[in-house]
């Protein structure tokens, strides 16, 4: 068992990166696409609602196919690395279900903040920065939490386009000493670890952010 | 050369909805394994014996938060070694069942929580039995409210399915694979494939809404 251990590690770290950038992307695509969806204009509207849905409807492996066999091929002739294709697929993806739990956070934040913003005469650009943002990320962190651990295991899918993450590294050991049990238990618990990391860690988030906000006062 | 070929598209179709009828037939028969397994997951996770009860939320616990695809390697790679053999269609269907079993557990937990204590009081003072109890008096009261989940899981587990394909399951995706490496055109199949998945995905998702929205208590 001590001779599996290290290239499962190197496997880990893969799906750790991919994991970390995925959901940096995932965060910044749910963000925009909630405010698109919440948008005055219409066709900016369309276009979130499109995004999202198709994102949303079609299975993650089918996107990640499409992104890593259709595009290098012409008439598209665009070749992504594995690596880049995993990261934005993912991202996209958890992006489009993360715009439905924006849209939901930042229309829970009270009215009246939108009114006060207003009367303090706040440009829409600061008053989203400084007093929208702040409570519907918070509002958000619990399903967001569920989002990203359904990220991290949706990154065992990249190990189907080449990419050599956990599950690659566990497949491929299996594949060269046939100690199956060993090796699939193993990558299992790590999978099982890292998703109570994103846990643990966002929750210390949440209290983090909450500070001062749970003490009363004004909501 | 076009940006879609569709004659090409044409003569893969059928191909290609022959495949789909195992991708349905999957998420047919693997809800119908999560739904009862959930159910008695979720059960035993509710239940005062701690012998039931902590086993249960562990099992739950550790396949909710493991990628779907090690579980199916798992179930594929190390039960043979104990002298199962089941077929790969075999192995997919009981993995996707299991892991949407824990999913749909918690969705029961959340249902059974939602009776009233009053209800379970009174089933305990009129001195029904237990299977009697949530057959006749629990579970009704349950599930409704928990329909429209359900529902979401179902549409969750059909766009799971194309992970069967790693265990070399012909499933659409699969097929489209295949098609997609015999002819050197992938844009096509693959194409296809995600149009298939919107469609029922949409259709699906409208069904549960309808539903919602007749399930409202009035």
């Amino acid at each position: 068992m001590g001779e599996l251990l290290p290239l499962l590690i190197q496997g880990a770290w893969v799906t750790i990166q991919v994991t970390f950038f995925g959901s940096l992307l995932a965060i910044v695509a749910a963000i925009l696409a909630a405010l698109g969806r919440l948008s005055p204009w219409r066709a900016l509207r369309w276009f979130s609602i499109t995004y999202i849905e198709i994102f949303r409807g079609t299975s993650l492996l089918v996107q990640l196919f499409w992104l890593f066999f259709v595009l290098p091929l012409p008439p598209f002739n665009l070749e992504l690395s594995s690596y880049t294709v995993a990261i934005v697929g993912l991202g996209l993806h958890i992006g489009a279900y993360g715009a439905e739990v924006m849209r939901g956070a930042i229309s829970s934040v009270a009215k009246g903040q939108y009114e006060a913003s207003t009367a303090l005469n706040f440009s829409g650009y600061k008053r989203f920065r400084r007093i929208i943002l702040p409570q519907a990320l918070l509002a958000a962190i619990p399903p967001g939490t569920n989002l990203l651990i359904e990220l991290l295991k949706n990154t065992s899918l990249v190990s189907l386009i080449t990419l050599s993450d956990l599950s690659f590294r566990a497949r491929q050991l299996d594949q060269a000493t046939f100690q199956t049990v060993e090796i699939f238990s193993l990558a299992l618990v790590m999978y099982f670890i890292l998703a109570q990391a994103i846990n643990f860690g966002m929750r210390s988030l949440e209290r983090r952010l909450a500070r001062g906000r749970m003490r009363g006062g004004l909501s | 050369m076009t940006l879609f070929d569709w004659t090409y598209a044409w003569q893969i179709l059928p191909d290609l909805l022959r495949a789909s009828l195992n991708t349905v037939g999957i998420t047919l028969v693997g809800f119908l394994i999560a739904i009862v397994l959930g159910l008695f997951l979720a059960i035993a996770r509710r239940s005062r014996q701690v012998w039931l009860s902590w086993p249960a939320t562990g099992v739950i616990e550790f396949i909710r938060s493991t990628p779907l695809l090690i579980q199916v390697y798992f179930l594929y790679y190390v039960l043979p070694n104990y002298g199962v053999s089941m077929s790969a269609m075999q192995v997919g269907i009981l993995g996707i069942g299991l892991h949407y079993a824990c999913y749909i557990a918690e969705v029961y937990r959340g249902g059974l929580d939602a009776v009233p204590r009053a209800q379970w009081e009174a089933v305990t003072a009129l001195n029904i039995a237990p299977y009697s109890a949530y057959r006749n008096i629990i579970l009704p009261q349950a599930l409704r409210p928990i329909l429209p989940p359900l529902g979401n899981y179902l549409v969750a587990m059909l766009k799971d399915t194309p992970v069967l394909s790693a265990i070399t399951v012909v499933e659409i995706m699969q097929q489209a694979k295949n098609i997609g490496s015999e002819n050197f055109r992938y844009l096509e199949p693959i194409t296809m494939v995600g149009l298939f998945f919107l469609a029922l995905s949409i259709a699906l998702a409208y069904l549960v809404r309808r539903l919602e929205a007749r399930l409202e208590l009035r």
